[in-house]
């Protein structure tokens, strides 16, 4: 299985997420996606406007509660959603563009408003088919 | 939870006696039941509490005690910062002073009902809910400085609501000690356009009818009739809190190593309360206390307003707000000597018995109103602090249902559509922009309340005084 890809798992009153892939970048684009499957169906969301994001941790594990914490705000502000991601990671610096569009209730219906990424379940690493896993849970 | 792991003090509380690095016992209010029903990482959490730094007393879980970030939710903890004593951002939580307020209508069932359907729709569209909703007040700079300082008393002077609301509020309307420069640009951005709004997952506003009375004098004094119906209000500090949440559990994190605190889980994140980071983050976290009690006045005005419209007269006067994430400082008794504690309620009310001096004239004889909110659809509770709860848990009590099933599983049980057609058919108005958030809060999702309220009671936490159901409910 080298695709990448994501999942949701079961976190009593939140949800936790989980972006797998070749590379950490790759994990952490699909933990993204994951994230925005949260609030709505990634399918519905157009890729049309840009923005880049940029940030930096101590290590891998913060690096992706930073990088879902800045789209977190990104969306609250924006009042956005996010499809597409590309990033990159080197050193525990990330470059990153998300593109989206402006949420639509009645086409997105959005179900919960995420608060913010925890350092509950908070792991980044290789599994056994060599695969890597970013994952976390989200306050909703 | 394996009951064996505890011992028994009575029917209703259940101890972790001190072992390995805990400093005090941690102590369980529930019922055999209830206990066998929580899950463990509820002990996990509240032993690894009762590790910190300068605790004091016990590390308490509440009988709706379920899995939180360090802190269970449902957790108590209170520290001494004379004893190298910790706060915890983790301990708080993300919604900030998240909380909840009751009007009293004096409007009886069948006044409501007589326009339920147009109440519903009016309430849904003055009351911004739900992702991307906007609020109706934009802050610039100055006036998010002047409402995070002034929080209720700055809503009221911006004329939402009245003088006479504030001495209903804990902190009577504003939490001194809060500081906006701890505050972040990144969370004042992101509450710019949010005053006013009430969220989404479990927040609602809740037109409630009195359905059953416990303690008769207590309900006089708070002026809740049997048939009568009240307006319940649950949000809280919006974006602003959840950034600053945010923002110091990362610090905190990163810092615990160099403050020599060994913190068995990631998520305590703590600081010393007399550390610089420690003392940045009371001013913030007090800032996000002020942005949640001004933003349920201003939910609470937008709220009479649509009443003004449906009945000459229904003043709404507000009944009480409480609030079930923060950290207070009071004064308590502990081995003998009054002591000012840093006291943690996550997911947890406070619940000030009879003649707390903090509480304002009216209420005094009753002890203080704690509002415990059902899930969607089911039924709520107003109770009372009593005197009993200061020894038992610092003056605490539960917060709520707590959910028995997560939100992924609650997605595959149920259809939005169905859940709110069932409630339309016995009666309830559910109105939300989105049919998967009612999925996930379906009314099965969430444990029995008036269990969990029972329990408090026979604990010793707080008294039960009246039953509300639910006619009409907002939801984001």
């Amino acid at each position: 299985m080298r695709t990448p890809g994501w999942e949701h798992f079961p976190h009593d009153a939140d949800i936790g997420i989980l972006g797998y892939g070749a590379t950490p970048a790759e994990a952490f684009e699909q933990a993204a996606l994951a994230m925005t499957a949260v609030v709505t169906d990634p399918r519905l969301v157009e890729p049309n406007e840009t923005i880049t994001i940029e940030c930096s941790a101590p290590d891998l594990e913060t690096l992706l509660v930073d990088w879902l914490n800045r789209l977190v705000l990104e969306m609250a502000t924006r009042k956005m959603v996010f499809s597409r991601f590309e990033a990159v990671i080197h050193n525990s610096h990330l470059t990153a563009t998300a593109h989206g569009e402006p949420i639509e209730v009645a086409r997105h219906e959005p179900a919960a408003e995420i608060k913010g990424a925890t350092f509950t379940a908070l792991s980044v690493a290789h599994d056994r088919q060599g695969r890597w896993r970013a994952q976390c849970v989200l306050d909703v | 939870m394996d009951i064996d792991r505890l011992e028994k003090i009575d029917a209703y509380a259940w101890q972790a006696p001190c072992h390995g690095p805990m400093r005090v016992p941690a102590i369980i209010y529930a019922t055999e039941d209830l206990v066998e029903d929580m899950d463990d990482k509820v002990l996990e959490q509240i032993t690894n509490v009762a590790s910190l730094p300068g605790i004091m007393g016990a590390a308490y879980a509440m009988p709706d005690a379920h899995w939180g970030y360090g802190f269970p939710i449902g957790g108590v903890a209170a520290f001494d910062a004379d004893e190298g004593g910790v706060v915890s951002a983790g301990g708080v939580g993300f919604d900030i002073s998240c909380g909840v307020r009751t009007h009293l209508t004096n409007l009886d069932r069948a006044q409501i009902i007589a326009c339920q359907d147009q109440l519903a729709d009016a309430l849904y569209s003055t009351v911004p809910v739900g992702i991307g909703s906007k609020g109706r007040i934009t802050l610039d700079d100055a006036e998010m400085t002047a409402m995070l300082t002034g929080g209720a008393r700055w809503a009221v002077e911006q004329g939402y609501g009245c003088a006479e609301d504030l001495e209903r509020i804990e902190e009577e309307g504003l939490i001194s000690g809060s500081d906006p420069e701890a505050v972040s640009h990144d969370a004042r951005r992101r509450q710019r356009r949010e005053m006013g709004t009430l969220g989404s997952g479990n927040h609602y506003l809740e037109v409630q009818e009195i359905a059953e009375i416990f303690d008769p004098e207590i309900a006089s004094g708070y002026g809740l009739k049997l048939g009568e119906c009240v307006v319940t209000i649950h949000c809280g500090s919006r974006g602003l809190g959840h950034q600053i949440g945010t923002e110091f559990l990362r610090e905190m994190v990163l810092a615990a190593d160099g403050f020599g605190i060994a913190l068995p889980d990631r998520e305590l994140a703590s600081a010393p309360i007399r550390s610089e980071v420690g003392q940045r983050y009371f001013g913030a976290m007090r800032s996000g206390v002020n942005c949640a009690l001004a933003n349920r006045q201003i939910i609470g005005h937008l709220t009479r307003h649509v009443f003004a419209r449906f009945f000459a007269d229904a003043p709404l006067p507000l009944l009480f707000d409480v609030s079930h994430n923060t950290c207070k400082v009071e004064p308590h008794v502990v081995d003998g000597r009054t002591r000012q504690l840093y006291v943690h309620r996550k997911g947890a009310t406070r619940a000030f018995g009879p003649m707390h001096p903090s509480l304002p004239d009216a209420l005094k004889p009753f002890g203080q109103p704690v509002l415990i909110g059902g899930s969607m659809g089911t039924q709520s509770f107003v109770l009372a602090g009593i005197e009993t709860s200061e020894e038992r848990a610092l003056s605490s009590a539960c917060h709520g249902a707590g959910r028995k099933m997560s939100r992924h599983q609650a997605r595959r049980t149920w259809m939005g559509r169905q859940v709110i057609d069932d409630l339309r058919a016995r009666g309830i108005i559910i109105k939300s922009p989105s049919q998967r958030g009612i999925a996930e809060e379906a009314p099965g999702a969430y444990k029995d309340v008036s269990a969990i309220v029972e329990v408090a009671e026979n604990a010793g936490l707080a008294k039960r005084v009246a039953r509300l159901v639910p006619l009409v409910c907002i939801k984001g």
